[in-house]
């Protein structure tokens, strides 16, 4: 690490998601956190750091997507975080995407509510993303060592309950 | 006061019409119906379509048992409070979510102190005449596991997990 506090943005839809999100919140300790979600009534929970509002979207519907895609690009673009965490999901996606390409390190929290298979964005994240953490044993592999991971695998690393 | 909430997503009308019926039948008003836009008749009940998450929290507080979907926001937050929980959960086939994970979220929750799953509409409205003895389990934590965190941590700051 070339600096002393990772600037991290941590990303995720209203709701469940960011109920999940939230409850990781002791893993930011000692980093600067920008926290973005799509309700901006979440502000008022949100009091260690910056908060920004991103459009939601959702598979169907493809314009709003497309705003999402952008608006979230310009963001991470504007940022230059050094690490990317979400917990789902379309911004958080595209989050990671975006943030792939201008080298931050990348990790997708699968929701806990997928217990039985992967989210959709899930498995597209897992393609690009560092790290891809299920919340379920059944459906990734015990997390290795750093260096021993293939960023390509699902693995296991805890819950947030 | 009983809370009945359907989530931001899509109406729930297979949750919401039992729980009212259940509610007039019964002589029970003091239930709030966060709804989601509904066609039911809920005149004689508090109710609204959405609710603010910051409203939504002290509705919580407030609730002495909640009824719902398997939405994981909700359920967490009855977990961190202790509350007691019915769930319906939304069923793909019948066009009410988009796959089947709110069934394998219930299943995997199923047994938990203070979590009751009504599996169809049949069992809901027995399982509401039972609402009075349903305790909460105890309340969780508002952070997630340790191992989680320690997980993220590593990841975040660019330290290798420790073996073992």
């Amino acid at each position: 690490m070339s600096k002393q506090r990772p600037r991290v943005l941590a990303i995720a839809s209203k709701g469940g998601h960011w109920t999940e999100l939230r409850r990781i919140r002791p893993a930011f300790n000692g980093c600067e956190v920008i926290w973005a979600c799509t309700d901006a009534s979440i502000r008022s929970e949100v009091q260690d750091g910056r908060f920004i509002i991103v459009p939601d979207a959702n598979r169907w519907q493809k314009l709003r997507l497309l705003v999402c895609a952008c608006k979230v690009a310009i963001l991470v673009l504007r940022l230059r975080p050094d690490v990317i965490v979400s917990t789902g999901a379309a911004p958080g996606y595209f989050a990671l995407r975006f943030g792939s390409f201008i080298g931050a390190r990348t990790l997708w929290l699968d929701s806990i509510a997928n217990a039985e298979e992967l989210s959709l964005s899930g498995v597209q994240a897992s393609r690009f993303a560092d790290l891809t953490l299920t919340q379920w044993t059944e459906l990734g592999v015990a997390l290795p060592p750093r260096t021993e991971r293939d960023s390509r695998k699902v693995y296991y690393g805890g819950a947030v309950v | 006061m009983i809370l009945v909430t359907v989530g931001s997503q899509l109406p729930f009308d297979r949750l919401i019409a039992p729980v009212a019926a259940w509610g007039r039948a019964r002589g029970v008003k003091d239930i709030f119906f966060q709804h989601g836009g509904t066609t039911v008749n809920l005149t004689g009940f508090n109710h609204a379509a959405f609710i603010p998450p910051d409203e939504f929290g002290r509705l919580l507080d407030r609730a002495t048992v909640v009824i719902t979907h398997v939405g994981m926001g909700t359920i967490l937050g009855c977990l961190e409070r202790g509350k007691p929980i019915l769930v319906l959960p939304r069923k793909a086939s019948l066009g009410e979510t988009r796959n089947e994970h709110q069934s394998a979220s219930a299943r995997s929750l199923e047994g938990r102190p203070g979590f009751v799953v009504a599996w169809n509409d049949r069992e809901l409205p027995v399982l509401l005449d039972r609402l009075d003895s349903m305790q909460g389990g105890e309340r969780i934590s508002s952070d997630a596991s340790p191992e989680l965190l320690t997980a993220v941590r590593a990841f975040v700051h660019g330290t290798r997990l420790p073996r073992g």
